[in-house]
């Protein structure tokens, strides 16, 4: 059965622009490659947000700004809001190789211009459409407008739980 | 119509249909992963493909620069995971000896103009400079690529620079695209492909060309590209090699023009590339440290610059000057130059080959309270420890260190 194109949760908001993979998950902490132990370092270089791991919740969104994940191509940046349950992260534009990486995890990312000043405040419960861009602030009782949808690619690898399953479906298994 | 750069490289390894904004499956002639990521990268391998060979062993390597050699135990395991997983793949390892793994792709002419190339490491597209596609992709992205040798890629819209005059020095390749940072911003090529066009790109140097693309990531930008012409078929020995070159009626979602005339030595002020003023209203600021080296400017003809301005003198009591060749090769050419002891008794600290203090790796991170400059592409807050980093040309932190101040470089 397919995956809901709808997430609901709890936002935590990052308000700020050009969020870099150090800043998300600091070279510090490169050498881990258990995804168990990514979580706790998220934000942990970050001024204002160093208690991130402690206060995001499984079920989560994470809510950003633009430019979100630019920087290095490291894959702990996407792993270790997964590690921690967050289900969705929402940004006004992302890196280009943190948008992939996120795809192709099917962790679910959301492009959304202008969500910072669309009228959301940190702990709302808040509903995200993938597959439409919209949403809607079930705290408020508001709708926050669209963001842009998921793409085909992006849709079908969520689909699937992974590049490497996609691949397969696509024949491209080399 | 014609084809911008990436369209045309994209349209030789794809049978997709090539146009901006349409998702392709792109054939890729070399993959590889670094010490950082290659370990996520064999553990996905193993997880997803058991194991089943790499696309192609020849074309499949690993290139160890992050911490050469390793200096912490974690990191020491995870290139022992490569190393083994390599032997049993029949991979070509670059290992710590190697340098920058990007450098070394194209040192080693591993990838040739027209190529496309994926890679652990996010600053892989400074190939742009030689008209190789080069990307930068995690390590889900780089363990189905090792498997199947293609992967899917979202055809990027492209943005023109044109660069119109001539450098004038003491201006340098690095005062110029940190006056394209300035202009941009950090998201000034967000998701585009660049082609650099105009005279003043052709009448660059394959390393100044290098410089420049390398910090089209620090835009936001999938690639820059520079047009495969006369210095790059010498840089591979005259042998023949495909046009690419962008058709001169591409269409550009924008085109922006700089006179290379007009650059000044410059520096990126501590936090962000792209907050940008020149040298001489920092002028002044008292320096702790110098790192010379990294992806954009760790070449031969960067340190040259450098050990010209050292030569003879020492840097100012309490200044640390690092030292870090992008390559082995650019270590024996240091070497064999004179230039390793103009810098050593200058004072210069010269360390192995690779990616020198920017991934916390090898060497040298900067404490509380500690002013550097360094010739590198990233100064985010906290990035290369706690104190702050301003980005330079060689020549500019050549002059800091032996001054121990901001200063700006002499002609």
């Amino acid at each position: 059965m397919d995956k809901p194109s709808k997430i609901a949760g709890r936002v935590l908001i990052v308000p700020k622009h050009n969020i870099d993979t150090d800043m998300i998950f600091h070279n510090a902490h490169l050498a881990i490659t258990d995804i168990k132990q990514m979580g706790r370092h998220t934000f942990t270089s970050l001024d204002g947000f160093k208690d991130f791991p402690e206060k995001a919740r499984p079920g989560d969104i994470l809510v950003s700004g633009g430019n979100f994940g630019c920087g290095s191509s490291r894959q702990q940046a996407v792993d270790c809001f997964a590690s921690l349950g967050v289900r969705l992260v929402v940004a006004e534009s992302f890196g280009a190789i943190y948008k992939r990486n996120a795809i192709n995890s099917a962790f679910p990312i959301l492009t959304f211009p202008g969500i910072l000043g669309a009228g959301v405040s940190e702990g709302d419960e808040v509903e995200f459409d993938l597959r439409t861009g919209e949403a809607f602030n079930r705290t408020k009782n508001a709708s926050l407008g669209k963001g842009q949808p998921f793409s085909g690619v992006q849709w079908e690898i969520y689909q699937a739980g992974n590049l490497f399953e996609y691949g397969r479906r696509a024949g491209e298994e080399g | 119509m014609g084809k911008t750069t990436i369209e045309k490289i994209f349209s030789l390894r794809s049978r997709d249909a090539v146009a901006p904004g349409s998702i392709i499956w792109l054939d890729l002639d070399v993959r590889s992963a670094r010490d950082f990521g290659g370990a996520n990268v064999v553990k996905n391998f193993r997880a997803h493909y058991g194991d089943a060979p790499v696309a192609d062993p020849h074309r499949t390597v690993f290139t160890f620069d992050c911490q050469v050699p390793a200096n912490t135990i974690p990191y020491a395991n995870n290139q022992m995971t490569c190393r083994l997983f390599a032997e049993g793949q029949g991979m070509r390892v670059f290992d710590v000896d190697a340098g920058i793994g990007s450098h070394v792709t194209i040192d080693n002419r591993l990838a040739v103009p027209g190529d496309t190339v994926v890679g652990t490491d996010s600053h892989l597209n400074i190939l742009g400079a030689a008209g190789i596609f080069g990307q930068g992709m995690g390590d889900v992205d780089i363990a189905f690529a090792f498997k199947t040798g293609r992967t899917w890629f979202e055809v990027p819209r492209s943005m023109r620079i044109e660069l119109t005059g001539r450098l004038k020095a003491p201006a340098t390749a690095k005062d110029a695209v940190l006056a394209l940072l300035g202009m941009l911003g950090s998201d000034g090529a967000l998701d585009r492909s660049v082609d650099f066009t105009g005279d003043g790109a052709s009448a660059l140097t394959l390393d100044e060309r290098i410089t420049v693309s390398s910090m089209v990531t620090e835009m936001a930008g999938i690639i820059g590209f520079f047009p495969v012409d006369g210095e790059t078929a010498e840089f591979y020995g005259g042998r023949d090699l495909p046009a690419i070159a962008p058709d001169p009626d591409a269409r550009y979602e924008r085109t922006v023009t700089l006179d290379l005339g007009t650059v000044v030595p410059s520096v990126a002020r501590p936090g962000s590339p792209s907050d940008v003023v020149p040298v001489r209203e920092a002028a002044g600021r008292k320096v702790h440290s110098v790192f010379i080296g990294s992806c954009t400017n760790g070449r031969f003809s960067d340190l040259h610059v450098a050990a010209g301005i050292l030569k003879g003198k020492r840097v100012a009591p309490g200044v640390m000057l690092k030292v870090v060749p992008s390559t082995r090769g650019v270590w024996q050419k240091l070497l064999e130059s004179g230039d390793l002891q103009t810098l050593f008794e200058a004072g210069a600290i010269v360390s192995q080959a690779g990616c020198g203090g920017c991934a916390s790796g090898q060497l040298g991170m900067t404490g509380k309270g500690e002013v550097q400059v360094s010739t590198s592409n990233r100064n985010f807050k906290g990035k290369q420890g706690d104190g702050d980093t301003y980005l330079a040309s060689p020549a500019t932190a050549a002059w800091a260190a032996l001054t121990g101040v901001l200063t700006e470089p002499k002609e």
